[in-house]
């Protein structure tokens, strides 16, 4: 069985969870016998490519002159959004490679036969104008390849896939590891939320990352309860001699919330919860580690809570010091208001870090060995933390049993379920 | 002649209400009234009510041929008493008939048979006190709680004064024996133990309505029919059941009463069998042989040991802890603690702890008010907690009411909150409070950071910071510091002559700010 998929990063240049999901699944099909065509929008040549062949979108050759492309053109709408609405917007800005006007150009000029399109490859401002291009590529490397089955990864690459689709009618399975409303809540972007929907209208099957998710896509997107299948992520092993012993260099134990300091992510119910804690344990910090459009706020209202000499943020943390934030840390915290799946947990749990984690986040559905609070509930969150800190037997059944489950949460298990989706609408 | 000793537990433990950590010291009720009287309620109606109906129709038909056994556990009778007393009016009827007897256990059906004797004892004789008072007749048999047993344990007993106990016939201690007989302990031959039929009792208690059990529907005849064809040698056969079974884990609607209505006249009819009690067995046979228990045993899930309430970390810690109070426990005069304690020791707050089920047992889920062993832990845990500190405060002065928090935990700032708006001064307090903290940290900092740090603080802050201060952890900082700035720092603070306490204060919080800063 070969599939032909559609992701937008790839190891090592990754800016969210989506890439090193890919990476572990494509992995993991491998293992199963599924071979993976992969396609991402720029590929820097470093990527890893033990598990598949990647093919670099920008290499593609497309003949503009062709009909169906031409007809695909006409379909596409050119959407340009606020940056801020974008998922994953990452430190770089969009990195303009390709000229603002060259649809037009292309269009126009017809001397022109064939044409390579540079792709960023990066989260950014024209974001909607590259997922379009991106499209046409698609249709054109579903003509040109061999496989069995689409697969495309969030809405970022369905337009893609539906191309692939239409080009190659071979059946599309689209995954969904982030719906709009996780990433902006009830305030979505409606044109965000189309492409989704489409993507998902138009797609034979749909993978969700979690029970959570694929219960948003059947009530809020109206999609089929039938077609809708949820597979949940897994993580890649580590090997042990990787995990670095940090210390602490602070008596206090340190409760850690790791992640983008946004809406989705909860970080105000974790700052209530911290304050509930000090008012009855002195010895404890708290840290907030990351960046995000309600840091400020954050700030503030730990400032108006008086306890800023035991709240800490450390801004944007990179690969080591994340590894070093959790070896400092006691407990890890991820009050998420809304999360697909949710791999943080699982990282910490690596480390030996007892997690407490929001009932409305995927990887919840998943993990026993987790205090599980609901979000909003700051009575639960903080009496977990404070039982982390206190009751020593706690954090030892969850060094015990923790890490060991994470371990068992395999790539290879997951991409069975995923072949067996692929089976299905062969 | 053969017999059939029906032998029923009830037990129901006092549930605590969700305790959070900021409820200790604050909150003297743990229990979750509500939810405790909902389930008394529901099952008086739904199982004990109806069944003990059915036990008296069939005393009254069959007389002296008919008989029960009962245990129920203080906590069962304290919440009857409390929430349906129909329930115990409805047992003393079926004492008043003289064909049922009632069991001795620890009073809250505790663990502490496996903790200390003398508790142990204690909590027995307080069980066997409530038993007469209600039902008449003093207890001489004795059941533990889930049947926990082993040699030592029987001995015991034994020298508490009773005669026979029950416990699990199971598979390990038996080897190729059969538990329908008489045996004895290994260690005191003279208490006599009665050995649960699994097999059989399992047949209703646990498969009668499972339709993939080759054996269902099971009928009062067939069951007949089985106690029939065992070895006729045999003297007794013990079937131990949950009294929740009738009505409860198997419901009216399986057939379960009608079942049970029709055993009696099928095997009174149909078989030599007669019905006993465990006092009138243990008046009329002997033993066949000791039976070997160096190993605790109980009647609980496949591994029929303790590992339901004992053995992962958080049931030891709970367990630890719990008893670490035991001294404190046996002293205080204060009835309301005393009642607490005993609750606080039932076994099913262990149980709920018990992570087996994380791969099996539905059977832990049922009546489980927690949604994790962990759940379970930290609420026990916080109201321990409570539990701990008001008992310790009834000893150091037993006539104050105790209210106060250890000093273990910083006192709560209550009106922190608002203070803090509404002045400036406020909250300097609680800064001032944590610089302590913070010069601490300030000794661990590592060297770079320490030149980091004598290059934004001055010299002065420093000697007045470190004036008051003395010992190893000093001088480790000390020797982080560049010679010549060590020199200096120590001609500064001899200089220094009675300083203000405020001017300490003020340099201290100066540094706190800066330690602050550098995370």
């Amino acid at each position: 069985m070969k599939v032909l998929m559609f992701g937008w990063e790839f190891p090592p240049h990754i800016t969210g969870g989506l890439g090193t999901a890919c990476f572990g699944m494509t992995k993991g099909l491998l293992k199963n016998k599924v071979e993976v065509l992969f396609v991402v929008p720029k590929a820097y040549g470093d990527e890893s490519e033990e598990a598949v062949r990647l093919i670099n979108a920008s290499d593609v050759l497309i003949d503009i002159h062709s009909k169906e492309n031409l007809e695909f053109w006409k379909n596409i709408t050119y959407l340009e959004v606020n940056s801020s609405l974008v998922p994953y917007v990452g430190p770089e800005a969009f990195d303009n490679l390709v000229s603002q006007d060259i649809k037009e150009e292309y269009e126009t000029n017809s001397s022109v036969f064939e044409a390579k399109y540079i792709f960023s490859g990066k989260y950014g401002e024209n974001l909607l104008e590259e997922v379009a291009r991106y499209a046409l590529v698609g249709a054109q490397i579903a003509a040109n390849s061999q496989f069995d089955v689409i697969h495309a990864h969030d809405w970022l690459t369905y337009a893609a896939g539906i191309a692939a689709k239409k080009a190659s009618g071979k059946p599309l399975v689209v995954h969904m590891h982030a719906t709009e409303f996780d990433r902006s809540g009830e305030n979505i972007n409606q044109r965000v939320y189309d492409i989704e929907r489409e993507g998902m209208m138009a797609a034979d099957r749909v993978i969700a990352v979690s029970n959570l998710t694929r219960n948003i896509v059947i009530t809020k997107y109206g999609i089929p309860a039938e077609k809708v299948v949820a597979v949940h992520n897994a993580v890649e092993p580590v090997e042990k001699l990787d995990l670095v012993e940090y210390t602490s260099h602070v008596p206090e134990k340190i409760v850690t919330f790791l992640g983008r300091v946004t809406y989705q992510k909860g970080p105000e119910y974790f700052i209530e919860a911290a304050y509930k804690v000090l008012q009855r344990d002195n010895n404890v910090r708290f840290v907030m580690a990351g960046t995000g459009d309600l840091l400020e706020k954050m700030i503030r209202r730990v400032a108006q809570l008086r306890m800023s000499s035991k709240f800490h943020f450390t801004g944007f943390l990179k690969g080591d010091s994340v590894d070093r934030m959790f070896g400092m840390s006691d407990v890890y915290v991820m009050p998420s208001v809304s999360e697909p799946f949710g791999i943080s947990p699982l990282e910490a749990m690596r480390s030996n870090v007892p997690v407490v984690i929001s009932k409305q986040s995927g990887v919840a559905e998943i993990l026993q060995h987790a205090l599980k609070v609901d979000f909003w509930d700051i009575d639960a969150m903080a009496d977990a933390i404070y039982a982390l800190l206190r009751y020593k037997s706690l954090p030892a059944m969850f060094a015990k049993y923790g890490a060991k489950e994470v371990d068992n949460l395999k790539w290879e298990n997951a991409a069975r379920h995923i072949k067996k989706v692929y089976a299905d609408v062969l | 002649m053969r017999s059939i000793c029906f032998y029923f537990q009830i037990h129901q433990p006092y549930r605590l209400k969700t305790f959070r950590f900021f409820d200790i010291g604050a909150d003297d009720n743990y229990f979750d009234d509500y939810q405790n009287r909902t389930i008394i309620k529901r099952i008086v109606e739904r199982s004990y009510l109806p069944m003990n109906k059915l036990l008296l129709d069939l005393i009254n038909e069959y007389g002296s041929a008919f008989k029960v056994s009962f245990s129920i556990s203080g906590t069962a009778l304290d919440q009857f008493e409390q929430y349906a007393p129909e329930a115990l009016h409805s047992f003393k009827k079926l004492a008043e008939t003289g064909n049922v007897e009632f069991l001795a256990e620890t009073y809250a059906h505790s663990l502490i048979s496996l903790y200390d004797s003398n508790e142990f004892a204690a909590q027995v004789a307080k069980h066997s006190a409530r038993i007469e008072s209600l039902f008449g007749l003093k207890p001489t048999s004795f059941r533990n709680t889930e049947l926990i047993y082993s040699d030592r344990i029987g001995e015991k007993v034994y020298d508490m004064g009773y005669n026979v106990m029950l416990t699990e016939g199971a598979k390990h201690i038996l080897g190729w024996k059969s538990p329908d007989f008489m045996y004895c302990n290994a260690v005191n031959p003279k208490l006599k133990v009665l050995l649960r039929n699994f097999q059989l009792s399992d047949d209703i208690g646990f498969r009668f309505s499972n339709q993939s059990w080759s054996e269902w529907p099971l009928t009062a005849e067939k069951f007949t029919q089985w106690l029939q064809d065992l070895d006729p040698k045999q003297q007794v056969v013990n079937l131990f059941l949950d009294y929740e079974t009738f009505g409860e884990h198997q419901w009216a609607e399986t057939g379960i009463f009608d079942f049970m209505k029709k055993l009696p006249q099928q095997i009174l009819a149909r078989t030599k069998y007669k019905f006993d009690t465990p006092a009138g067995l243990a008046a009329r046979l002997q033993p066949v042989s000791a039976i070997l228990v160096p190993n605790t045993i109980s009647w609980a899930d496949e591994e029929r040991d303790l590992t339901a309430w004992l053995g992962n970390d958080m049931q030891d810690e709970a367990f630890e802890a719990l008893y670490k109070l035991l001294p404190l426990a046996q002293k205080t005069q204060n009835p309301e603690l005393q009642k607490k304690w005993l609750y606080l020791q039932t076994s099913d707050h262990f149980y709920y702890m018990c992570t087996k089920w994380f791969s099996d047992g539905t059977v832990h889920k049922y009546f489980n008010p927690y949604a994790s062993p962990y759940e379970a832990f930290i609420n026990y845990m916080n109201v321990l907690s409570d539990f701990t500190i008001r008992l310790q405060n009834d000893s150091q002065h037993s006539d104050t009411p105790p209210s106060e928090v250890p000093d273990l935990y910083i006192k709560k700032r209550k009106s922190t909150q608002t203070e803090v708006k509404n002045s400036p001064q406020a909250g300097l307090t609680a800064e001032t409070s944590s610089s302590i903290a913070d010069l601490e940290v300030l000794f661990s900092l590592s060297k770079p950071k320490v030149k980091q740090f004598i290059k934004n603080i001055d010299i002065q802050s420093l000697a007045y910071s470190i004036y008051d201060r003395s010992g190893a952890e000093l001088e480790k900082f000390r020797k982080k510091l560049p010679e010549s700035y060590n020199e200096e720092l120590t001609r500064i603070i001899s200089e220094i002559k009675r300083p203000r306490k405020s001017t300490i204060e003020h340099h201290k919080n100066k540094i706190s700010e800066f330690i602050r800063s550098l995370f």
